[in-house]
């Protein structure tokens, strides 16, 4: 069976900012996805390239096995999306903003259909209440309505805890968790929180200022017995040739100063045996960091602006 | 097309922004109306007085509800297109500041049908409001004034229309003004498309009416050779050719003519040619957009 989405190689360029930069990945039917990355990390941008919205400067995105760019419309009848803010039409109710949304996404929802889908997010009371009169969690409530009222086999997430108050976030969450669990959708929500991801996904993403750092399992990447282990050598940048040719190329962490691997310390011996075979000069291993502590310290240090995604 | 049409008139007709135009366009003709039961005379003698010397008007006749209509339409088709820009204006870019634009873009259908159908549904507002227009410009004016013939100066020429003849010319010239605020709205869908408020490209928009019509009344030969023949406001009165009647060789006005119906033609061919080029390049800049709203 393909992928849900297959992304490949995608980049863009805003002038003469690289928001995404070569990055490539794959969501897999029933997944729940962790996008994360801090602010300005390219979240957004790639979202929107999977929505269309933005044009990728290069690389390709298949989604449901297909091209985005030749079955754009097939492929988003399948996708519902909250992204950032859920924006709706203030001046219209919560009701109409749903059928209104219902409509555009080719389905002729009848009243107690859509009155079902304002109940299951808990805003049967305020259905026929103006947006504007609406807090931002019902906002937020209401916006994750829309985005599974037409039952979209893909649903992306793009922040959707943002604003919300802590009982928001655990309701979103518990929502997310439940629409993959009892309903079967796959699902991409992107976060700047760790905690958030580790809680929610199954599998996950780290994007930093654009690139891909790491990608798998959260139960393996977050693995306590895991770490990322620092090499510096007398020439870092051959070692780091000769490293993609081995065994140890998988564990290869991009960026940074030196040489990173995120891998079991257990395995730190037969590293510097490799290293020392290689006629590597080692000056420094240090496997001090856990996996967590070298995610949230890519999480957590200021990022630059992402114009497309602020 | 129908469905997404059907939504943009909704969202158009559900925003009280767009009731303004509707409450202006009726204040300003019950104003106008109320004016001329007053003073219709005196107004009359101040627009037609120059012609004393030359002919003998008939004031207290031609005090109808035609000419009142006649009178209302060149006081307010100068003015309406602001009215248009402001819902108009507010069609691509008010989503984008909304921040329901990327809501609209990443649904299932092509950029294209959504423009096209915000211009169309742009197109129906302002069939509406002319409408509305005709209704209390036209109507209310007959009810108050009754009806009679109509008496329209060109420059050091007098057209006497015999009623039984005008009410065709107001038809048509309701149907001229839409296609010159349909100009107008698709200046202001341009605008709209490339602008991420809605205030830019209203004020835009009136700001280009305002100067090219200013352009298009200077008498300076070197606009008037080099300008205004490019200028889409030049034919935006062309509606008035259908008030200037034929006449034939015995100086006799020939009922249902036009004086110069070549003139009228080339004004809504210019003006159907704007309304292509600025949807053509609404489409061709909206389907390349980065929405980033």
């Amino acid at each position: 069976m393909p992928a849900i989405i297959q992304v490949e190689h995608l980049s863009k360029r805003f002038n003469d900012i690289n928001a995404v930069d070569d990055l490539s990945f794959s969501v897999e039917q029933g997944d729940v996805y962790g996008f994360l990355g801090q602010n300005g990390a390219g979240k957004s941008t790639t979202i929107r390239m999977l929505l269309t919205l933005v044009r990728p400067s290069a690389g390709s995105i298949r989604v449901f096995g297909n091209e985005l760019s030749s079955h754009r419309a097939a492929i988003l009848r399948q996708v519902g999306a909250v992204i950032e803010r859920p924006d709706l039409y203030k001046y219209l109710s919560a009701y109409d903003n749903l059928a209104l949304f219902a409509r555009m996404s080719g389905i002729k929802a009848k009243k107690d259909f859509l009155l079902e889908q304002l109940r299951m997010v808990g805003l049967e009371d305020r259905a026929f209440s103006k947006v504007k009169t609406f807090s931002q969690g019902m906002k937020q409530r209401l916006g994750i309505a829309v985005a599974l009222v037409h039952d979209p086999k893909l649903i992306i997430l793009d922040e959707p805890s943002n604003g919300l108050d802590p009982q928001g976030i655990a309701d979103m969450r518990n929502l997310v968790i439940r629409l993959s669990r009892d309903r079967g959708k796959t699902i991409l929500v992107s976060s700047h929180l760790l905690s958030e991801v580790e809680l929610m996904a199954n599998r996950m993403l780290i994007l930093h200022k654009g690139k891909k750092v790491v990608e798998g399992l959260v139960s393996e990447l977050l693995d306590p017995s895991r770490s990322v282990v620092h090499v510096e050598t007398d020439n870092d940048e051959a070692i780091r040739t000769k490293l993609l040719q081995t065994k140890w190329s998988r564990f290869l962490q991009p960026g940074g100063n030196g040489i990173q691997l995120a891998m079991s310390k257990h395995e730190v011996p037969a590293l510097v045996s490799d290293l020392v075979g290689m006629g590597a000069g080692i000056r420094r291993v240090d496997p001090a960091h856990s996996l967590e502590d070298y995610f949230l310290s890519l999480t957590t240090q200021p990022g630059h602006v992402d114009a497309a995604a602020n | 097309m129908w469905t997404l049409l059907q939504i943009e008139l909704y969202k158009i007709f559900r925003k009280p922004r767009t009731y303004i135009a509707f409450g202006a366009i009726a204040a300003f003709i019950l104003l106008i109306q109320l004016a001329l039961l007053v003073n219709g005379k005196q107004y009359l003698q101040f627009v037609l007085g120059f012609l004393d010397d030359s002919f003998e008007i008939p004031y207290d006749k031609i005090n109808n509800g035609y000419w009142i209509c006649f009178a209302i339409l060149n006081l307010l088709l100068i003015h309406v297109p602001i009215l248009v820009a402001l819902v108009a204006g507010d069609i691509v870019s008010g989503e984008a500041n909304m921040g329901t634009l990327r809501l609209l873009v990443s649904k299932p259908i092509s950029r294209t049908q959504l423009l096209l159908a915000k211009f169309l549904a742009a197109v129906a507002y302002v069939i509406v409001l002319l409408t509305w227009m005709a209704l209390i410009a036209l109507g209310l004016s007959i009810a108050l004034f009754g009806t009679g013939d109509v008496v329209v100066a060109k420059a050091m020429e007098l057209h006497q229309i015999e009623q039984h003849d005008v009410l065709w010319r107001y038809f048509a010239a309701f149907g001229f003004a839409a296609l010159a605020l349909v100009v107008v709205a698709s200046l202001s869908l341009l605008l709209s498309t490339v602008s991420e408020n809605s205030i830019g490209p209203i004020v835009a928009t009136v700001c280009i009416i305002i100067v090219c019509t200013l352009i298009s009344e200077m008498q300076i030969p070197l606009y008037d050779k080099y300008l205004k023949p490019y200028l889409f406001t030049t034919y935006m009165l062309g509606w008035k050719g259908f008030f200037y009647i034929g006449v034939d060789d015995d100086g006799q006005t020939i009922r249902g003519s036009v004086q110069n119906a070549s003139a009228i033609f080339k004004c809504i061919g210019v003006l159907v040619a704007y309304v292509i080029g600025f949807v053509t390049a609404s489409v061709l800049l909206f389907r390349k957009k980065d929405i980033l709203s």
